[in-house]
Order: C-alpha cells, then sequence, then structure tokens
C-alpha cells in the first residue's frame, strides 16, 4: 500500500503514446503539405459522416438514448472505485486473475512477465486503444515476443511501420494502391502478383491471419466494456478476428482502462446502440463477444485483467475534465472535426487524436506536456453534436486552455488588452490608434499567419460609439 | 419596446455598419434603441485563449453595464454565446457566485439579432429590399452555441428582391475560431479555403451572416483571391430597404 499524497499520478514520461514529438501547429503544417492524405481523409470522413447520419436519423429517441448514456457513465464514474472492485471479484470469482496497473511501464511489465510465463514468444492481438495508449506492442518486442495485430486496418499500420491514425479506422490516411505496397514489401507468404483489389487484399490478409490464429496460444485484448455485477467484458468489432483471438488461444490477457466499467448489464443496452450507430454508421456491429471467465473445456483456459489507471484518476479529480472519461472511442467526434478532416490523426501526436484526443492526452499526461491540443480545435462544436453520450468536449477545451502554460508574450498582450477594455475611455483611444494602422494589410510576427493568407479590413474612418455620440 | 444595444468590440471598432444597421431596423420597427455607455468587450477572446482571470473584470463591467436592462441585443452569435454559456462559468469558477447570479440574469435577457426579432419582437418579415443574390453561412456560435437554427434564413425568405441560395457543407466551420486563426494558422486557412470554394460555387453576389468575425475571416480570403464576392452583416441585409 502506498500513501496517497495530494493529486493522483499522471501517464509516465518515455512510454506509450501520448505525446508527440512536436506540438500540435507544426505537426499539422507537414500533414496539410501533403495531398494525398487529405483527399483521403475527406473521401473517409465525408463517407462514415453520411452512413452514422443516416442510421442515428432512424432512432426517433437518440436524443433521450445520448441522455441515457451520460447519465450512466456520470453515475458509473461518481462510483468508480466501489464498482471496480465489485468487477474484480466477480471476475476472481469466474475463474480469472485481476491485475491492477499504476501507469503503463506497470501494465507492460506485468503483461510481458504473463506472456514470458506461458513460454510462448507470440501473441495474437485484438485492436485495442489502451495497449496502444501504453506501447505494448513495443513493450513486447523489446522483451523478445512478437504481437501480431489482427484487425485488418491495425495489421496494415503495423506492417506500414506506422502509427494509427484514427481511433476505428487506424488506417484512415492510407489508399488501395498504398497497401498494396505495404502487404507486397512485408506480409509473410504473400502472392507476388496482388492487385490493389479490395477483396484481393482482404483475401491476402485473411490467409495471413488464418494460419497465425490457428498456431499462437496467446492473445491479448483490450474492452470496450466490463460489467461489474457479473464480471463479463465485452469486445465490439467489426471483422471477426477478435473473436477468434478470444476464443482459439489457450490464455487471454485483457487490458482496460478502468472507466470502461459500466455496473449491470441492463446497462449495455444503451451503450449496444450507441456505439455502433455513432461509430461505423451501423445499426449493430456484426461481432459482439463476452466472456465471463473461464469455462473449463471451451475457450482460453486461463484468463487474466489488467486494469489501468495512467492518469485516469487524476482526470476523475478534475471536476470540469473528468467527462472525458465518458468517452466509449466511437470516433464519430473525429469524423464531424473540420480540423482533423484537414490534419488527420499523427498530427495529434497521441494515440487519440480528434477533438476526444485534444482534451484526452493532455489530461493523461497532464497539460503542459501536450500545450498545444486544447488549442487544436476552432472551437465550432460539431464534436459535442456528435458524441453519443453527449460529452461537451468545446467545455473542456476552454478549461484545459485555462490551465495549459502561456507563452510570456501572449501573456503580456492579454492582459493589456484586458486592461485596456475595462477602461472605456482608454479603449476609445485604442480604437482610433487602430485607424493609424490602416494601411497596414500585412501584420507583423506573431499575427502574420493571419495575413499570409487572408487580406486585413481596414478600419472605419468612425467607430460605432463615435457615430452614436454625434447622432 | 425598450432595447439596449450590446455593439461588442468588433462591430463597433471595425464594422460599425453591422451595429448601426441594427439600431436603424430596430427603430424602422418602431423601437427604442439605447446605447449603455461603458460597454467595451464580453471577453470571450480572453475567456477562449485560456485567460479566464483576465476576463473577469471584463464580466463584472458587461453585467454592471447591461444590469438595468429588459432586453438586450448583439448583432453577433458568438458574443451573445459568450454571454449565454461563458460569464456564469467563469465567475463560479472563480468563486464569486453573486457575479455568477447576476450573470445568469443578464444572459437571459441578451438575444442574438435574428432571435430578438422572431422569438422576441415576432416578426419575419422586416420589410427589407435587398436585390442581390445572397448565400447565407450560418456561423458555428450561432448554430451550436445559441442554436438561432433556421432563424436568420426565414428573416432572409421574407426580404424583397433577394435570390437565397444554398452553401454547400454550410455547417461546416470557416476556420476562424478566434485566435484559433492565429494559433493554427496553417489548418485554419485549409478550412477557409474550403468554404471560399463553395461560396464561389454558389454564385452569389454576397455572403452574409450573423457574425461580423466569421465574415472578417471569410470577406479577407475572398478579398485575398481577387474576388468580388462581398461579405456583409445579416443587420445590413435586414436594414437596407427601397427608398
Ligand atoms: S468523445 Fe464522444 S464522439 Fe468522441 S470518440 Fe468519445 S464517445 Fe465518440
Amino acid at each position: 500500500m502506498s500513501t496517497f499524497l495530494g493529486m493522483p499520478a499522471t501517464a509516465p514520461r518515455g512510454v506509450g503514446h501520448l505525446r508527440g514529438d512536436e506540438s500540435f501547429p507544426e505537426a499539422a503544417r507537414k500533414a496539410l503539405g501533403n495531398e494525398q492524405l487529405r483527399r483521403n481523409l475527406a473521401h473517409a470522413t465525408t463517407t462514415i459522416r453520411g452512413k452514422s447520419g443516416a442510421v442515428v436519423a432512424e432512432l426517433p429517441d437518440w436524443q433521450e438514448l445520448r441522455s441515457a448514456g451520460s447519465a450512466l457513465k456520470a453515475a458509473t464514474m461518481a462510483r468508480l472505485p466501489e464498482l471496480l472492485e465489485q468487477l474484480e471479484a466477480n471476475v476472481t470469482a469466474a475463474g480469472g486473475v485481476v491485475h491492477w496497473a499504476a501507469d503503463a511501464t506497470e501494465a507492460n511489465r506485468i503483461v510481458t512477465g504473463l506472456v514470458e510465463a506461458t513460454g510462448h514468444r507470440r501473441v495474437i492481438k485484438v485492436k485495442s486503444m489502451a495497449t496502444q495508449e501504453i506501447g505494448l506492442n513495443e513493450a513486447l518486442e523489446a522483451a523478445g515476443i512478437a504481437p501480431v495485430e489482427t484487425d485488418l486496418a491495425e495489421l496494415i499500420v503495423q506492417l506500414g511501420h506506422d502509427k494509427p491514425s484514427h481511433i476505428l479506422v487506424p488506417a484512415i490516411h492510407r489508399n488501395r494502391t498504398e497497401i498494396r505496397d505495404i502487404f507486397l514489401r512485408e506480409m509473410p507468404g504473400v502472392d507476388p502478383a496482388l492487385t490493389d483489389d479490395p477483396a484481393t487484399l482482404a483475401a491476402a490478409a485473411r490467409r495471413y491471419l488464418r494460419e497465425t490464429f490457428l498456431s499462437t496460444k496467446v492473445a491479448v485484448s483490450g474492452a470496450n466494456f466490463a460489467v461489474a455485477e457479473t464480471g463479463t467484458l465485452a469486445v465490439l468489432e467489426s471483422e471477426g478476428n477478435g473473436r477468434m483471438c478470444l476464443t482459439l488461444p489457450d490464455t487471454l490477457i485483457t487490458v482496460m482502462g478502468i472507466e470502461k466499467v459500466v455496473p449491470t448489464w441492463r446497462d449495455l443496452e444503451v451503450f449496444l446502440q450507441l456505439l455502433p450507430r455513432a461509430s461505423t454508421g451501423e445499426r449493430m456491429n456484426p461481432y459482439t463477444s463476452m466472456w465471463t471467465g473461464v469455462t473449463p473445456g471451451d475457450g482460453p483456459q486461463e484468463f487474466h485483467l489488467v486494469l489501468l489507471d495512467n492518469g485516469r484518476t487524476a482526470v476523475l479529480a478534475d471536476e470540469v475534465g473528468r467527462q472525458a472519461l465518458h468517452c466509449i472511442r466511437c470516433s464519430a467526434c473525429l469524423n464531424v472535426c473540420p480540423v482533423y478532416e484537414r490534419t488527420g490523426g499523427h498530427a495529434y501526436g497521441s494515440v487519440y487524436p480528434g477533438p476526444i484526443g485534444a482534451v484526452l492526452s493532455p489530461q493523461l499526461t497532464g497539460v503542459a506536456d501536450n500545450a498545444s491540443l486544447p488549442y487544436a480545435s476552432s472551437l465550432c462544436g460539431a464534436c459535442f453534436d456528435a458524441c453519443p453520450v453527449k460529452i461537451d468536449i468545446p467545455s473542456i477545451l476552454v478549461h484545459l486552455r485555462n490551465e495549459a502554460p502561456h507563452p510570456r508574450t501572449e501573456r503580456i498582450a492579454m492582459a493589456a488588452a484586458a486592461y485596456t477594455m475595462d477602461r472605456p475611455a482608454l479603449y476609445a483611444r485604442a480604437q482610433h490608434a487602430a485607424k493609424l494602422s490602416r494601411h497596414a494589410t500585412r501584420l507583423p510576427p506573431p499575427l502574420n499567419g493571419w495575413t499570409a493568407s487572408r487580406d486585413l479590413p481596414q478600419p472605419p474612418p468612425e467607430t460605432f460609439r463615435d457615430w452614436w455620440a454625434a447622432r | 419596446m425598450r432595447i439596449a444595444l450590446f455593439v461588442t468590440c468588433l462591430a463597433d471598432t471595425m464594422f460599425p455598419a453591422a451595429a448601426k444597421a441594427t439600431v436603424t431596423l430596430l427603430e424602422r420597427l418602431g423601437h427604442e434603441v439605447v446605447f449603455p455607455p461603458g460597454q467595451t468587450c464580453c471577453g470571450q477572446m480572453h475567456i477562449n485563449t485560456g485567460y479566464q482571470r483576465d476576463a473577469l473584470p471584463l464580466i463584472r463591467r458587461h453585467v454592471r453595464t447591461f444590469a438595468p436592462y429588459d432586453v438586450i441585443v448583439a448583432p453577433s452569435g458568438s458574443c451573445v454565446g459568450s454571454v449565454r454559456h461563458q460569464h456564469a462559468m467563469v465567475a463560479r469558477g472563480a468563486g464569486d457566485l453573486s457575479l455568477a447570479a447576476r450573470a445568469e440574469d443578464v444572459a437571459g435577457r441578451t438575444y442574438e439579432l435574428s432571435e430578438l426579432l422572431v422569438d422576441v419582437l415576432g416578426v419575419e418579415d422586416v420589410g427589407a429590399y435587398y436585390p442581390h443574390r445572397v448565400t447565407y453561412h450560418p456561423t458555428c456560435h450561432s448554430l451550436r452555441m445559441i442554436r438561432v437554427g433556421d432563424k436568420p434564413l426565414r428573416l432572409l425568405r421574407h426580404v424583397r428582391g433577394l435570390e437565397l441560395v444554398e452553401l454547400p457543407a454550410a455547417e461546416q466551420c470557416c476556420g476562424f475560431g478566434g485566435t484559433f486563426a492565429l494559433k493554427n494558422a496553417d489548418t485554419s486557412a485549409a478550412m477557409l479555403g474550403d468554404k471560399m470554394r463553395h461560396v464561389l460555387e454558389t454564385g452569389a453576389e454576397v455572403c452574409t451572416a450573423g457574425d461580423a468575425s466569421c465574415l472578417m475571416h471569410i470577406g479577407g480570403g475572398l478579398s485575398r483571391l481577387g474576388s468580388d464576392v462581398r461579405t456583409v452583416h445579416l443587420a445590413e441585409i435586414l436594414a437596407a430597404s427601397e427608398a
């Protein structure tokens, strides 16, 4: 037992993928220069947006469902410790083993140790944001264990030595010609005559994965939900690769963020409607797999659940920011975000891109480590409207901006502006001074970003208050 | 009705035509407009850039200035949004609960122009005449923060001589976002590029909106392109008349 010494810890540096090497504006500039990327993104997000919008419109009670999801999440967060203990008791009673990981380093150590104990050197993986977040694949590789991603898009990213750029469609930034090239270069046993026809590409991946599924004894998954009252874990997916991983191996290790718990089986009813419609634009996702501990003679005979904090308790401690923990990773906010649509996911420097990433990553790491992310939004509010659990992302962004460290020159300018605006006489004088800049159509740094692509309007000869006074 | 004008710092300094048009329009409809002295800025820029402490005196000033009035109007969806959704929140954050309560009170009496016209004054035909081909951009804060819905369109549809053309992908952000346009200038420019393309596709002579800030952004971009499409605030169109 350690003693609690104030603010809960944030995710550690040097491990996992929550921090980028560059600030958002710098990384975004590079992405914006890539025409192919922008075309791929605009095409993909527009398609998903349309699909999701259509199936959401089918439900007359969509707004009520959103409210229910939001209320369930808030109620869960309010008694998270108790629910997690209940989950632990029920998983244990069903023959599973529960591990608590304070952060990425500890979680990686636990999982690596568990795999090593089986004596196997290869694991198959179900797509999981939690394991991406902690950099589990890198940790396993460092221990001489080969992780194989089995989600098609995740496999493309892994084979391409690339990083995911979308929560749901990690390879959204790639088109099929690029994918064919990656397969030809990296996929063991691939047909050298491979074309870029989608069905042929899928068949190639299937052939490779089948063989891997049947010969690998250990699997690692994440979890979309965990039901406290029964100790049941759930994974939702579209390809069936998840079900193969969850049923074929002897050992199953699940890494789950502590916010994924739901109190009762009944609560799932709401989320199983919200998630697929918001996420893939489907009425129901193709595969919903649920398992409770171990069942003799059926499925994995050893089950481990790793409960991951990695900064989540710190998020929970923030009254405004804690809503970010309600996220069910549907990626609807990414698909409607005009900033994400132009920059793609890599610019966010974290496994959590887009609007949710802009609020979640800085909270998990501490705002100072991701200070540009709360500004990676025009506060247009499209994410708030799209979110199936009604997370008020714009308000969290504004809240985090208030916590972020500010550049000195900006601090001075803002204080000066507020000082002037709080003194009407001074303010009127400043308005007149603006007229002196009448012929400046370009601004000096750091304001030149504005005039690089827009003309400044000419200040009018008379302000409104002058006009009013003379009236 | 006696209506207090919250001019907003941007309209006051850079776009007085929008504010003057608001006065002209409301007086033509038979109302008395007053301009409470002492008003400057609602503090939105400070709040949205992460300077809530600096915004606090501006919020105090705003609340003090407008507390005596029953109906307050601003020709800006985003400033009304700030008054309505941010003032009380910032006051509460600073532990000033009495200011928060007064801010909520003022917010409850503050309307964006199209809201005032349609919801409070009950008019959709304001007797305007504007013989031009016009497209309307529903700015994000008007659309999603204060939810003016189709009120501006209903007003525009009653303007004589006006041909309203639909803007493709109208609900996409123009990329302004206050200091976003400075802090993320490249992304902002990319968003603006698409918005301008859509405006030009309509073949409209005029692009209108309820926010001077977004119009400044779009207008600045169009001017750089050398386009002769003009950006005109909704208030100016509604105030225009035959004579
Ligand atoms: S924040 Fe909301 S919309 Fe975005 S991924 Fe999470 S649940 Fe989906």
